[in-house]
């Protein structure tokens, strides 16, 4: 009876809070039809917004993956000074509001900032632009590949390195034949998460990016804007795009396991 | 392939005590050599600093009279075979073998046909032909092992360094294994360096024993020269189970304490004052009593190992282990004093020579 009772809490739970908020989303950006809600996607500052936000994406993620790759390496088989420390300042972005994150970078680039006023002189814009907007989500995007990668790391040990580096395998080689596979379910989750939080970055971007629809709007920023703008049907229908694009990217996480099933249903 | 060791010093870091403390070896070519001690006496970080696996703060690693700088001049130079084999989960057995050879620089890569033909060889060699398409975890811990003895001796290296190979395995495996490890030593003609803490499985496959005690050699010596000398106390106790008996070196005779244990001539170089007499229970001599002395040693059969039934005899109130050849009547035993004149003698945990 106990667990009876347990399982209907759980679902009431998850229904109310997890499912119908994206629920209520889907059926106001259709509440004029289908045809309604498409025919506000070819709106062209929606569509400058999503390609910026697959740029954001695409950037924020080889740039993180292949940082936290190394960040996390360093981190599980090395031990040195500052090794804590180096630690705690991963986890930053974690911790800190995406708004201040986005303050910081104003402060180090904007017209008033330390650098803002030598980057203008030659011509570089990076605040109130997009590679101010790239910026702010590598840093809040940062902690997700070191910290899905380094327990497994820490886990798997050093021998299978050892062993290969004594085979006469360079560092290049250790990498991508023995420590990479050994933690491919790791990564790819890190990466997942990464995308999914690039995608939906908004309070840093909002600092940084200064609205300029068409230019530095990316999908979260224009949603806000067409919603404050009385657009309902094509702030609810850009919202369902992307938390579709999230989704999806969530779901590709359990992509292995599904295959490795698959592969074991046919065997 | 020889191997000299000269004066091997290793901190760790922060730490004053050191793992290492100016170790030298020399291990000549094709010697088949264990390193034994309890743990953290440095075997495995010995064994390490050879492989070039962790640094050393002062010393010399030396391979057939040339000094090895980093691992990359040993790499394919040195087979390396881990504790828990440390085979690549994600590759099958062969690929694992042939792992060596896969990662050269194209220019001195063998064609995949000749790595193939190699893989199979080491996996005929190890008596695993029909393996090479299983994954690690598919495989059972002697097999394991063997696919990581074939993947360090896939670059055809002439040193093999084993960090305790045999401690994940069953008893029955090991022995087997462990016979098989020599032959292969033997027909390779390699040099083998073993880590263990299982004295037995030393003294049955090594020319030589190297005897570790905090981060130092206290002794080096053949299994022979081990037994018959022990250099310390520590050596004495560690090489098998060992009975003290305290007492005094007066005028060429050993008196020990116990009033039970009988006095024996000991060699002249032995200057008098305290010493200590240890004897494996199996070389004690238990003397009969007398006709009207009374017979005050007396013991129960106990389990029989090895040949030799077990005794514990009660004496001035410490019970001493005593082991008989099993000749079929295991009677009850009776005696006056007990003959210890096959003892080592130590004094100040040092062998008395």
């Amino acid at each position: 009876m106990m667990r009876y009772g347990l399982w209907v809490a759980t679902w009431v739970f998850i229904l109310v809070v997890l499912v119908a908020p994206p629920a209520m989303v889907l059926s106001e950006a259709l509440k004029d039809g289908l045809g309604a809600a498409l025919a506000t996607l070819s709106d062209p500052d929606g569509q400058s917004a999503i390609w910026l936000t697959l740029r954001v994406t695409v950037v924020s993620v080889a740039v993180n993956t292949v940082f936290g790759v190394l960040a996390a390496w360093l981190l599980a088989c090395f031990r040195f000074r500052g090794r804590q420390a180096l630690l705690v300042l991963i986890e930053l972005p974690l911790s800190i509001s995406p708004v201040v994150s986005g303050l910081v970078w104003l402060l180090l680039f904007g017209a008033q900032g330390w650098f803002g006023p030598q980057l203008e002189r030659w011509n570089i814009h990076i605040a109130f632009a997009v590679p101010g907007i790239i910026l702010a989500t590598l840093f809040v995007t940062l902690p997700y590949v070191v910290r899905t990668l380094l327990p497994v790391m820490e886990l798997q040990g050093r021998d299978a390195e050892e062993a290969a580096v004594l085979a006469g395998a360079n560092f290049w080689q250790v990498l991508w034949h023995v420590t990479l596979p050994g933690v491919r379910g790791a990564l790819l989750s890190g990466v997942l998460l990464t995308t999914a939080r690039s995608l939906g970055e908004f309070g840093a971007v909002s600092v940084v990016s200064g609205h300029i629809p068409g230019e530095t709007e990316t999908m979260p920023l224009h949603i806000e804007n067409l919603y404050n703008g009385y657009q309902s049907v094509a702030a609810f229908t850009m919202a369902a795009l992307l938390g579709v694009m999230a989704m999806g990217a969530v779901l590709l996480r359990s992509a292995p396991e599904w295959i490795a099933r698959l592969r074991e249903k046919k065997a | 392939m020889s191997i000299e060791v000269s004066a091997l010093e290793r901190f760790a870091p922060g730490r004053r005590k050191p793992l290492l403390s100016k170790v030298s070896l020399d291990v000549p070519d094709s010697a088949f050599v264990a390193l034994v001690g309890p743990s953290g006496a440095g075997k495995t970080t010995l064994l390490r600093a050879i492989a070039g696996l962790d640094p050393y703060q002062g010393g010399t690693v030396s391979l057939d009279g040339q000094v090895m700088k980093d691992v990359s001049a040993r790499a394919g130079q040195v087979g390396f075979v881990f504790q828990n084999y440390a085979l690549f989960p994600h590759m099958t057995a062969a690929r694992n073998i042939a792992f060596g050879l896969d990662i050269l620089p194209a220019a001195r890569r063998p064609t995949r046909e000749r790595i193939n033909e190699r893989v199979r060889e080491l996996l005929e060699l190890m008596q695993i032909p029909d393996l090479g398409g299983a994954y690690p975890a598919r495989l059972s811990g002697g097999q394991r092992q063997r696919v990581a003895l074939a993947r360090a001796l896939a670059t055809g290296p002439r040193v093999l360094l084993l960090d305790e190979p045999f401690g994940a395995l069953d008893p029955i495996v090991r022995r087997s294994i462990r016979s098989w490890l020599r032959d292969l030593h033997d027909r390779l003609g390699l040099t083998t360096i073993l880590v263990t803490h299982d004295q037995e499985e030393a003294l049955d496959v090594a020319d030589r024993i190297v005897v570790m005690q905090d981060g130092q050699i206290v002794q080096d010596a053949s299994p022979v020269a081990l037994d018959r000398s022990p250099a310390t106390e520590f050596v004495m106790e560690f090489l098998g189970e060992a009975v003290s008996f305290p007492g005094d070196v007066r005028s060429g005779r050993m008196v020990p304490h116990d009033p039970l244990v009988q006095p024996f001539a000991v060699p002249e170089t032995v200057v008098d004052g305290s010493a200590v007499a240890m004897i494996r229970p199996y070389e004690i001599q238990l003397v009969p009593a007398q006709p009207g002395q009374e017979a005050l040693l007396k013991a129960a059969p106990r389990g029989a190992r090895n040949g030799y039934r077990h005794y514990v005899l009660n004496s001035a109130g410490h019970s001493i282990p005593f082991f008989l050849p099993q000749d079929g009547v295991d009677h009850a035993l009776e005696g006056a004093a007990l003959d210890v004149s096959r003892a080592r003698l130590f004094r100040d945990g040092l062998a008395c020579l």
